[in-house]
């Protein structure tokens, strides 16, 4: 079975190098996501690989790393899709303690909490106190903004952020922005950054080399996945004309609960699957609510992203696991 | 429309008076109250329904989520503003006033439903 996997994954893989976007590739690659999938950005070319297992072990040689991306803990949730999702978030911490190595930082990419109550806040940090890695950058999600536009969220997790909680940051190299795009959202509307985040976002990246790979990363994605269910952020364009004439570009983003890609040029969009519930695939169900799996299945649908840097290519290797491997 | 029976504990009395009333007279003036009548606005699966509600002056709308996920009931133009309703939790709004009120879920804004006060 790992064979059969292992030859679609390349066959599915040579489609998408021959034309960069190949829709038979691309959805190829999404059926097989789930399973763990190496993305690489080489000099702009994405190269993708199956899951390798050792990957992760040359990330002390030089300036390489390794980072772990989580999203969506929503913490105080406790319908039946997952009555403990606590458990899953500790898992998930599990699951990056045991990395061969320590990855330099952890990306939280929102959703933290059901309903913003610092009770729920409390046990998120208390959980994450487990983390090898003690650096952890946050993002919000819509459910960490609900009741003081997000007044708490940002004295927790926003300290020497900008506006609703955006910053930047550079690691080894790589630059990293962290945008918001749960705040005022507009009636009728999806994802918005908004005028002045849009504004800092073109100031935060001009004067910086095209050769210098960036790392954008937010809650609802970037990119327009399901505009029915909001699964897309309305602005979204805008930001990425800032960063067309970098050579490496990756986003990471959360909010949907289960992994989808797409390379479009130079920029690798990715998001991650949640470590407290999966939601339906686009379209295939009446709503975007929690989707209920059989017990024995839930963490085959919840994981964690672990991202490589590898500076000889320039390139990030994005690899998803699910907590039940 | 719907007419329901079974409101809000607070409201209930008025409007069983005021739905008596109504059966017997089409003017209710008794006790200064405005004539008070009670209709429902279910959130099931991302959607408001009905996603357009037309009611009388005076109508008490209550807002129920039935979802998993919570959901907010806001007046796009500060009308009125329902806490956070996580799942069977409900809001209320009494509209005294004629006119169209279009209100949307903060937290899924694509969720849009609109009140016609007549």
């Amino acid at each position: 079975m790992p064979d059969k996997k292992q030859d679609l994954i390349d066959q599915s893989l040579q489609d998408l190098n021959n034309d960069g976007v190949d829709r038979r590739g691309f959805l190829k690659c999404m059926a097989w996501a789930g399973t763990g999938l190496v993305w690489t950005m080489s000099g702009g070319v994405p190269v993708s690989r199956a899951f390798a297992r050792d990957y992760g072990k040359k990330a002390d040689k030089g300036g390489d790393f390794t980072f772990v991306q989580i999203s969506d803990s929503h913490i105080g949730f406790n319908k039946p899709a997952n009555p403990d999702v606590t458990a899953t978030l500790q898992t998930a911490i599990n699951k990056i303690n045991a990395m061969p190595h320590t990855p330099d930082f952890i990306i939280h990419t929102g959703d933290l909490s059901q309903l913003s109550k610092p009770s729920e806040f409390d046990t998120l940090d208390q959980t994450l106190k487990g983390l090898s890695a003690k650096q952890i950058f946050f993002v919000p999600g819509e459910h960490d903004m609900l009741t003081d536009n997000g007044e708490q969220y940002l004295q927790r997790y926003g300290k020497g952020t900008k506006g609703t909680g955006w910053s930047s940051f550079d690691h080894k190299g790589v630059h990293f922005v962290g945008l918001v795009n749960v705040a005022n959202l507009k009636a009728g509307g999806m994802g918005s950054l908004g005028h002045e985040q849009l504004e800092w976002l073109e100031d935060d990246l001009k004067g910086r080399s095209a050769s210098t790979p960036i790392v954008l990363f937010a809650h609802i994605p970037l990119w327009t996945i399901y505009p029915e269910w909001g699964w897309g952020t309305d602005d979204s364009e805008q930001a990425l004309s800032y960063v067309k004439r970098f050579g490496s570009v990756t986003v990471l983003n959360g909010h949907i609960h289960q992994i989808m890609q797409k390379v479009e040029g130079k920029v690798s969009f990715h998001t991650a699957m949640s470590t407290a519930f999966p939601q339906p695939a686009p379209g295939t169900a009446p709503s975007a609510g929690p989707m209920k799996v059989p017990a024995e299945q839930l963490q085959q649908v919840l994981g964690i992203t672990d991202v490589n840097y590898i500076v000889s290519g320039r390139s990030l290797a994005v690899i998803d696991s699910p907590l039940g491997s | 429309m719907m007419k329901k029976n079974v409101c809000l504990a607070s409201v209930a009395l008025p409007v069983a008076i005021a739905m008596m009333l109504l059966a017997g007279s089409s003017s209710v003036t008794a006790n200064a109250q405005p004539s008070a009548t009670a209709a429902e606005v279910k959130i099931d699966n991302f959607v408001f329904g009905p996603q357009t509600i037309t009611v009388p002056v005076g109508t008490t709308v209550t807002w129920t989520n039935s979802d998993d996920i919570p959901h907010t009931s806001v007046s796009t133009e500060g009308v009125f503003k329902s806490k956070v309703l996580d799942t069977d939790e409900k809001f209320s709004y009494t509209f005294n006033k004629a006119g169209t009120y279009p209100y949307y879920c903060t937290i899924h804004p694509k969720m849009t439903g609109k009140v016609v006060v007549q």
